[in-house]
């Protein structure tokens, strides 16, 4: 048969860029390819030789939009590796900021990169044009997590005031005030948002997701947990501590990406995100969020994954909730962070990024310098699984014309906001016929 | 994306190699965001929306270093379609904290981090924008500052120069009424020799400045490191301090 080749333009609203392949032999789908060919950064390899102390504010710089995440792993892997526990008032100062970063990514990915797919807009600020109402909504959710960021962590993109062990500097009551008062309002924004996404209409899809999450005894967990993993409906949930993660997830190259691909337990595809989170943990959310849940018809289990945007509205939710929770009963931490000395030796750590599980190891010397580095972050683990979820998308409809093709590829990718930045440009869909 | 608008500015954002950082900085002016999209066509900008209007842009933004062929050939299309060309960012406008490699080499990277090095296409270096194309205005920052950002926007809309400082994160320290974490506390700190625009934020969350925007004009690196030596740091530690996200710039301003 006739080899045949479509270039249909770039993944957009996206965090990064890549490129999605697709070749058909006899009607059936041969290969799905999602190519991430964002440049590579190599920050495993420029940690080697850094002191433990500039971790936090290097691997930041991984992603924009979700740099706490990367800061909040490294500090628990090397505060593991000094034998140090971060708890009490300074943890909870820690999930302050934490929140505001679930608040302001949700908010950004629910309204100005997802929910145009549903509404049929090329963009966020296209949707405006129709939904000025909703995209106002947004963006101040967004500012109210934003906001948040900066007045526990000093600026919104890069936090300055994280270090290991705690933060250079407990912000006062006063200084939180103003910010608890933004919340408050975005807490009902985020409830009128799940009310008003979960009116979408939404293909009716079901995976049999792998899913892995971390599971925290009290908590939704965020910040710290065990590694939790479901292996599919009906199976038991299997657990265990975040030390034994290199026993059971391994990554691997693929020729055609510059991020790497995990396996976990020796097999690739499996889901970490929204949709993990909330099939581990949701008997933990806040009141609020339960019962947004419930009235959004979530269920117990999530496995469309169109209604992400459902679950990370209901997560937004549950960190407006928290937050505020945690303000009211907020005194500063004094001092602001626990003395920490370096010793050699291996830490791992894990945290919840809102795209999912992000864990880092770090070897360190007697003279607390970094001699190793490992970061397995959400795109590298879900890579796999959003290739599978194409594959089912597209092998029915090989014959769509090839456009509205590329568009339900896109859509379907961004169901697990897949951040291709933290990896390492333009998603061109090629489908080749064979 | 207003399109139909044909006197409307129409204006590019453009990714290289980065975190997304500066440009999510554009989208984080919530308050400004819809105004900006009424006054300007958002012609392309791949991470807010799927419109990919074609150019000439009268203003790109461009984001990310420079650090592999395909990427190479790409800036010298974005100069060829834009009538102004500005660079936000560390990265954009120092190579970013991905130039850390230039001091190791690439190849020995790549090994590091990948088990098949040779599937990985990068450039030995990751250059700042200016190295391949002219530049007509850089915003530095790692992030860049988002009252900065609206300047340099409304700026070139207004077809004027912005007005950013080239003096260091000191005055903006003094002006913010910080006690200086140098003189008062010993701590080694990058304010003296960095570009202001941050408002002198690590002084006041009581921690040094670790240069994010990069040397400020006419720096005395010699003079401060003096008084780092002083306070005890070692040429490792300067050299560390020296070398995070605008290592590409600051190598020429200490004399670590
Ligand atoms: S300069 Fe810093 S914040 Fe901006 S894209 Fe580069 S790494 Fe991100
Ligand atoms: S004080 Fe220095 S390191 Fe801190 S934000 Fe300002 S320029 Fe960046």
């Amino acid at each position: 048969m006739t080899h045949r080749t479509i270039r249909v333009g770039g993944l957009t609203r996206v965090e990064g860029e890549g490129g999605l392949l697709v070749r058909a032999r006899g009607g059936r789908v041969a290969e799905v390819r999602l190519e991430i060919y964002e440049p590579p950064r190599f920050f495993e390899a420029l940690l080697r030789g850094r002191s433990w102390t500039e971790a936090p504010d290097l691997t930041a710089r991984v992603c924009g939009i979700c740099p706490v995440a990367y800061q909040m792993s490294a500090c628990q892997a090397l505060e593991s590796l000094c034998g140090v526990t971060v708890d009490g008032p300074l943890r909870d100062l820690r999930l302050l900021l934490y929140y505001g970063e679930w608040i302001e990514s949700h908010a950004l990915h629910i309204h100005l990169l997802h929910a145009p797919d549903f509404l049929g807009y090329p963009s966020g600020i296209a949707m405006a044009a129709g939904h000025r109402a909703e995209v106002e909504r947004g963006l101040a959710l967004k500012k109210a997590g934003n906001e948040l960021v900066a007045a526990v962590g000093g600026r919104a993109v890069h936090p300055v005031n994280v270090r290991v062990g705690g933060f250079y500097r407990a912000p006062g009551r006063a200084e939180l005030a103003p910010v608890a008062e933004r919340l408050r309002h975005a807490l009902d924004a985020a409830l009128e948002t799940v009310a008003w996404v979960s009116g979408f209409d939404f293909p009716d899809v079901e995976h049999d997701y792998r899913f892995l999450a971390l599971r925290h005894p009290a908590e939704y967990a965020v910040l710290s947990g065990e590694v939790a993993v479901s292996d599919g409906p009906g199976l038991p949930v299997r657990r265990w501590p975040v030390e034994e993660w290199p026993g059971h997830v391994a990554e691997e190259q693929v020729p055609y990406s510059t991020a790497l691909r995990a396996r976990l337990d020796g097999r690739p595809g499996y889901l970490t995100g929204p949709l993990a989170r909330y099939a581990l943990n949701a008997g933990r959310l806040s009141p609020a969020a339960a019962r947004a849940a419930a009235e959004a018809g979530l269920g117990p289990v999530c496995r469309n994954p169109y209604r992400t945007i459902v679950v990370r509205a209901v997560e937004t939710v549950h960190a407006c909730e928290e937050a505020l929770r945690l303000l009211a009963a907020y005194t500063p931490p004094d001092p602001p962070a626990l003395p920490v000395e370096p010793r050699a030796g291996v830490g791992h750590g894990a945290s919840e990024a809102p795209r999912g599980t992000l864990y880092h190891r770090y070897r360190v010397d007697e003279a607390g310098l970094i001699t190793e580095a490992a970061i397995v972050p959400p795109t590298a683990q879900n890579q796999a699984r959003i290739e599978d979820d194409l594959r089912a998308l597209v092998e029915p409809r090989l014959d769509l014309p090839a456009e509205r093709l590329a568009a339900l590829c896109e859509a379907a990718v961004r169901n697990h906001d897949p951040c291709i930045s933290c990896s390492a440009h333009f998603l061109d869909l090629r489908v080749s016929h064979e | 994306m207003t399109g139909s608008r044909t006197k409307a500015p129409r204006v590019a954002v453009w990714k290289f190699a980065s975190c997304d950082g500066c440009q999510l900085t554009l989208l984080d002016c919530e308050d400004e965001l819809l105004a900006l999209a009424a006054e300007v066509d958002l012609a392309y900008f791949l991470e807010a929306g799927s419109a990919r209007g074609p150019g000439p842009y009268d203003l790109s933004l461009v984001e990310g270093s420079i650090t592999t062929p395909a990427d190479a050939r790409r800036i010298r299309h974005v100069r060829r379609v834009s009538r102004k060309l500005v660079t936000i960012g560390a990265c954009a406008t120092a190579g970013g904290v991905q130039a850390l490699r230039d001091l190791a080499g690439v190849r020995a990277f790549a090994s590091l981090v990948y088990p098949r090095p040779d599937h990985i296409r990068a450039l030995e270096r990751s250059a700042p924008v200016s190295a391949y194309v002219p530049v007509d205005f850089e915003l530095r920052g790692c992030p860049i500052d988002k009252g900065q950002l609206l300047e340099v926007v409304g700026a070139f809309l207004a077809g004027r120069r912005p007005v950013v400082p080239r003096h260091s994160v000191c005055v903006e320290c003094k002006a913010r009424g910080n006690p200086c974490v140098l003189v008062a506390r010993g701590v080694a700190c990058l304010g003296p020799v960095t570009r202001a625009g941050c408002g002198a934020l690590c002084p006041a969350f009581g921690r040094g400045c670790f240069g994010c925007f990069g040397p400020s004009e006419s720096p005395n690196a010699a003079a401060l490191n003096a008084r780092l030596r002083a306070g005890g740091l070692d040429d490792d530690e300067l050299a560390r301090l020296y070398r995070t996200f605008n290592a590409g710039v600051t190598g020429g301003c200490g004399d670590a």
